[in-house]
């Protein structure tokens, strides 16, 4: 089968890999339709992930369809359409049991802060992902999700993470009636997180990104004010003034480890690779917002040490949230949101890019260039 | 200043800047206010055990064949029962894989900049196989540059609508910088393992 395959930092291919076979009596062989490319798939394909193997196969969001199923596996047959959170989970450990699905105990050998994740280097357990024609799917009776029918399946791609991630980043806000909710970021999934806002009760939505496609999206798609922090001395300051001095009642960070905005976090941490990432963004959260406030944080951050302003934190009394999200658990109610028009996730996606392109496709994403805010990778094996 | 300029933050209460009211924003924004309750909003990672079925029939997972031997976090009592097998630990990279999972846990630093300097030394090894097989790493066509045919590369750079230009200049000192450091790091953990 044909596989987008890492080679180093910034360098991937497509090469010819064995089909995966069943490896666990719980697995599932899915014929990939649908991958997309992620945000964290940049911090890999930039070699910021420690332990990340070349030969690697990256993509934890996509869709596909069941084409062999291993001898437990009871709720998935031959032939279903599923849509696969990016999650791998066991549904029975000590984590599982009490929902923390993204924190499953069972499934990654290598590291016990994180979960498993497909195609997210070993960190993340050693699993490839979906930007192939084929993937495993480990535990299959639990995570995948045969797609409704009326589902249109880029939106189920999308629900895999980016809007599933969202929607979490703006619940760990604990957001309440007339808040002012800022989101930093504006990619797929600080754009979903806006849109959540909304729907539970925000007043005021704020935008910051430095890319103006992207904040021209967040103004059209997400109905948010949007402010381009490279067109201000102190994004800090601007923030204040415009919330009468007080900050924002929540920020949400949909940004990561790889914030632009400061030469020094940026050498250090995405050049260097000697913090877990640049915390630009994170510190910018702590700054503005307000005393008392809440700082979500779904942008993805490595396991090494990262410079966060701590002591702000403790000093403003603020309420840190963070997780990766318990994907699954959030189906049902944006199944809700999104047959009541609420949401169509679909309009965010900028590009299809074919699996033989898809060096391109990264380059493309990484860079921001041809207004790219989402690319939808479609495999051949069809 | 008068008492009405003085911004909200210094006083009890005074409407907000730029609010709308909740009918204004349902009018603007499709299912505004829909999960308004806190309280009726799903997933929320707190201690849960009233959960919808996970579809699991087990107490704990088959365990997969294969798993010994294979690397884990020294904070992990066994190799999970389920684990990824697609890159095996091999070559000196392997070694210098192996060392950091087997010595240090995932709250040292020495665990997490071993892996790093493992990963260089993965790429080049992968490099010299790949030449070797007779298949050598395409360096130019592999960084999807080729996409820049068509959407204005010169113009991006220029009028700064891209990510990647401020830091084009520094990326050939960043490419062997993590060589060095790593090297250093790695040199003065085997000096204080040896001690
Ligand atoms: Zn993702
Ligand atoms: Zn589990």
């Amino acid at each position: 089968m044909k596989a987008m395959t890492y080679r180093g930092p910034y360098r991937i291919r497509v090469e010819e890999k064995d089909i995966p076979r069943i490896e666990h009596p719980g697995d599932a062989i899915v014929r990939v339709t649908l991958a997309a490319i992620c945000g964290s798939d940049l911090h890999l394909y930039h070699g910021l992930m420690p332990d990340t193997r070349v030969g690697m196969t990256f993509g934890h969001e996509f869709i596909g369809v069941v084409q062999e199923v291993g001898p437990d596996v009871r709720n998935l047959k031959v032939g279903d359409r599923v849509m696969v959170p990016f999650n791998i989970y066991c549904g029975t450990c000590w984590f599982c049991a009490r929902g923390l699905y993204s924190n499953c105990h069972n499934v990654n050998p290598n590291a016990t802060a994180v979960g498993g994740i497909y195609g997210y280097s070993h960190t993340c357990g050693g699993y490839d992902g979906g930007q192939a024609e084929f993937v495993r799917v480990p535990l299959a009776d639990v995570g995948p999700q045969v797609i409704p029918d009326d589902i249109d399946e880029t939106d189920a791609l999308l629900m895999t993470d980016a809007l599933s991630t969202g929607y979490f980043g703006a619940q760990l806000g604990d957001i309440v009636a007339g808040d002012t909710v800022v989101v930093l970021g504006a990619g797929p999934v600080g754009l979903f997180a806006a849109k959540s806002a909304w729907l539970m009760g925000a007043g005021r939505v704020i935008v910051i990104d430095q890319l103006e496609y992207r904040l021209a999206k967040a103004r059209e798609f997400a109905h948010a004010e949007t402010l381009n922090f490279a067109e201000y001395d102190d994004i800090v300051v601007e923030l204040k003034k415009q919330t009468d001095y007080l900050g924002a009642d929540v920020v949400i960070d949909a940004v990561g480890a790889e914030a632009d905005g400061n030469l020094i976090q940026q050498v250090t941490a995405t050049k260097l690779k000697m913090q877990g990432g640049s915390p630009v963004a994170l510190n910018w959260a702590i700054d503005g917002v307000r005393k008392g406030g809440t700082v979500s944080v779904l942008g993805a951050y490595g396991p090494i040490f990262s410079a966060v302003k701590f002591g702000d934190a403790m000093n403003k009394g603020l309420t840190l949230r963070m997780n990766q999200a318990p994907v699954k658990r959030q189906w049902p109610r944006l199944f809700e949101h999104i047959r009541a028009g609420y949401l169509k996730p679909s309009d965010i996606v900028t590009h299809r890019i074919p699996l033989d392109d898809i060096a391109e496709g990264y380059h493309l994403f990484s860079a921001k260039l041809d207004g790219c805010i989402k690319a939808v990778v479609v495999p051949s094996a069809n | 200043m008068s008492e009405e300029d003085v911004p909200l933050a210094y006083v009890a209460d005074k409407p907000r800047p730029g609010a709308e009211s909740p009918d204004e924003l349902r009018r603007r924004i499709p299912g505004w206010g829909a999960d308004l309750d806190p309280a009726d909003r799903p997933s929320v990672p707190r201690l849960d055990r009233d959960l919808p079925d996970t579809g699991a029939h087990w107490t704990f997972p088959a365990r997969q064949p294969g798993g010994e031997g294979r690397e884990r976090s020294i904070e992990h009592a066994f190799v999970t029962p389920v684990f990824g097998t697609v890159a095996p630990l091999r070559g000196l990279s392997g070694v210098v894989r192996r060392f950091a999972y087997s010595r240090f846990s995932e709250g040292r630093a020495a665990h997490w900049l071993l892996l790093v300097l493992g990963d260089r030394v993965d790429v080049a090894e992968s490099r010299v196989e790949a030449i070797l097989r007779g298949r050598p790493d395409r360096l130019i066509a592999e960084t999807g540059i080729g996409a820049e045919k068509g959407v204005h590369p010169v113009a991006s750079r220029l009028r700064s609508t891209r990510s990647d230009t401020h830091h084009t200049w520094m990326d050939p000192f960043v490419v062997s910088a993590p060589w060095i450091a790593a090297a250093v790091v790695g040199w003065r953990i085997v000096r204080r393992v040896r001690r």
